[in-house]
């Protein structure tokens, strides 16, 4: 059996994304041409966790999309299941804008990568900053974060989960399982 | 990405020949797949990198625009590279027999034939043979099943669902592969199929299908939530099926008037191509009620879909 660890509750959770909200309007100076971009599943509902936060600081909703990268990775060819594909649904033009990009793990890079080249195929923006609840590390290419919520020190054997309400029905936490066999 | 919570399904099948075949979760899933690619092609660069160098063929025997242009246009948004074969200019017309020219392609290393012939069961015979996936466009008068998903998902996205709803397929049933693809979707999702059309273009024993039948197309119109009509294929009525077509027209053509008494709701879909005052009035097939070029639209998104679940992964 896995071993469980918890290592943020509900309230380190809220006040790590206040945080992050609060940077993100620092380092972009206002709401001025800003958008968010969730990867599904759980980066969409903390993309708009953010932007109630947002809207709560700046009194200003900005927009919201969500991205799919299911069709984008790099390991289909190598997997033997097929993921179920999801909608996209970024309803706004994203050319010239300021993405803030967000995700609930950062682990090897690949995900973020596949969420680049995806929204490279809807417009050029501004510029893409990226926005994620845990960094683990274990970074398969050059890739950083511009705003994270809590570093954690893992092994490849463990494996990090967050869950959160909207999508788990369950309170949010972030747990860590130790796995026998490896990530 | 192995910490992405993916929900991960079982679809091992390796192709598509008869929806008889499919089971209900199986169609399930190529419906629910499909909605995500009908973002994909309203994208302003409608293009996804899912089946790069991946090779899909066309090898159609017999005419086609809407099938053939619809299944190249999914495979090149997927970005897989595409070759079309018609039969007429190919080598078979110098005698090569099918399994041969397919074998040769697959010398070439192409991973998926689409395949249209006139003659019941030639996609079965290519794929028993090859290795890589076949996709059927149509064989004989059996069946069409990329069709019949499509048309399905055009159901499903105008009515939410298609469980309980009453589809009435007008026309010739007798030669209609499209009609005998719906009627095992159709069953399979729990609709009610009713059949209506000329006694001589009413197979025998289609009952068993699990259909009503019925050669009184007012009554149908009264009852039905959707109207599917077929096309009536001229080149297949040289044996004397119908007195004329104006008396076909007169009795199982839809036009304004027959429809006075239908739901207020009912949708109108036509496979396409569509022969104007025969099957259908004008103002019916350009009229609000009109689902045929939604279900042009759909047919991409569903053949994308086919093709991400059939080439997507490795098998």
């Amino acid at each position: 059996m896995p071993e469980l660890t918890q290592l943020m509750d509900k309230d380190l959770i809220r006040r790590a994304l206040m945080r992050i909200s609060h940077e993100i309007l620092e380092k972009n100076k206002g709401t001025s041409e800003l958008c968010l971009v969730g990867i599904r599943t759980r980066g969409a509902v903390l993309a708009e966790r953010v932007q109630a936060m947002v809207q709560e600081i700046e009194g200003v909703s900005v927009p919201v999309g969500i991205l799919d990268i299911t069709l984008y990775r790099d390991d289909l060819t190598s997997i033997s299941a097929q993921p179920v594909v999801h909608e996209t649904l970024i309803d706004f033009d994203i050319e010239g804008k300021k993405i803030v990009l967000i995700d609930d793990v950062f682990f090897t890079g690949r995900t973020i990568r596949a969420a680049l080249n995806a929204l490279n195929d809807f417009g050029r923006p501004a510029h893409i900053q990226l926005a994620v609840l845990i960094d683990r590390g274990h970074r398969e290419l050059p890739i950083r974060a511009d705003f994270v919520g809590k570093n954690i020190p893992t092994s490849l054997q463990q494996n990090v989960k967050v869950i959160l309400q909207e999508t788990d029905g369950d309170e949010d936490r972030v747990i860590i399982k130790e796995n026998k066999n490896g990530g | 990405m192995a910490d992405k919570n993916k929900k991960v399904i079982q679809w091992d099948r390796r192709n598509i020949l008869d929806l008889k075949d499919l089971s209900k979760e199986e169609i399930d899933l190529v419906l629910e797949t499909a909605k995500s690619f009908k973002e994909v092609s309203k994208r302003d660069v409608k293009k996804v990198p899912t089946l790069r160098g991946k090779s899909v063929v066309t090898l159609f025997f017999e005419p086609s625009t809407r099938t053939r242009a619809s299944f190249e246009l999914a495979a090149k948004r997927l970005s897989a590279d595409t070759i079309n074969i018609a039969a007429s200019q190919s080598s078979i017309s110098k005698g090569e027999t099918i399994l041969d020219t397919a074998r040769n392609l697959e010398a070439m290393n192409v991973d998926l034939i689409i395949v249209r012939h006139g003659c019941a069961g030639v996609p079965d015979e290519l794929a028993k043979h090859l290795k890589g996936s076949v996709v059927n466009a149509g064989d004989g008068c059996r069946a069409h099943p990329t069709q019949a998903l499509l048309d399905m998902f055009t159901i499903q996205e105008r009515f939410g669902k298609i469980e309980g709803l009453h589809v009435g397929i007008v026309g010739d049933i007798l030669h209609s592969r499209v009609a005998r693809s719906n009627i095992w979707g159709l069953k399979k999702l729990g609709a009610k199929v009713t059949l209506c059309g000329p006694p001589t273009l009413m197979p025998i024993g289609i009952e068993q299908m699990g259909v009503d039948v019925s050669y009184d197309l007012n009554e149908v119109i009264e009852k039905v939530d959707v109207l599917m009509l077929l096309r009536l294929q001229r080149e297949r009525q040289k044996d004397n099926f119908l007195p004329s077509l104006r008396e076909y027209a007169k009795y199982f053509g839809v036009n304004k008037k027959k429809l006075s008494k239908a739901k207020k709701d009912l949708v109108i879909m036509h496979p396409g191509p569509t022969n104007r005052g025969l099957e259908l009035s004008s103002e019916i097939a350009d009229g609000d009620n009109s689902l045929i070029l939604d279900q042009v639209t759909n047919g991409v998104a569903v053949r994308m879909a086919i093709l991400y679940l059939l080439l997507g992964t490795k098998t």
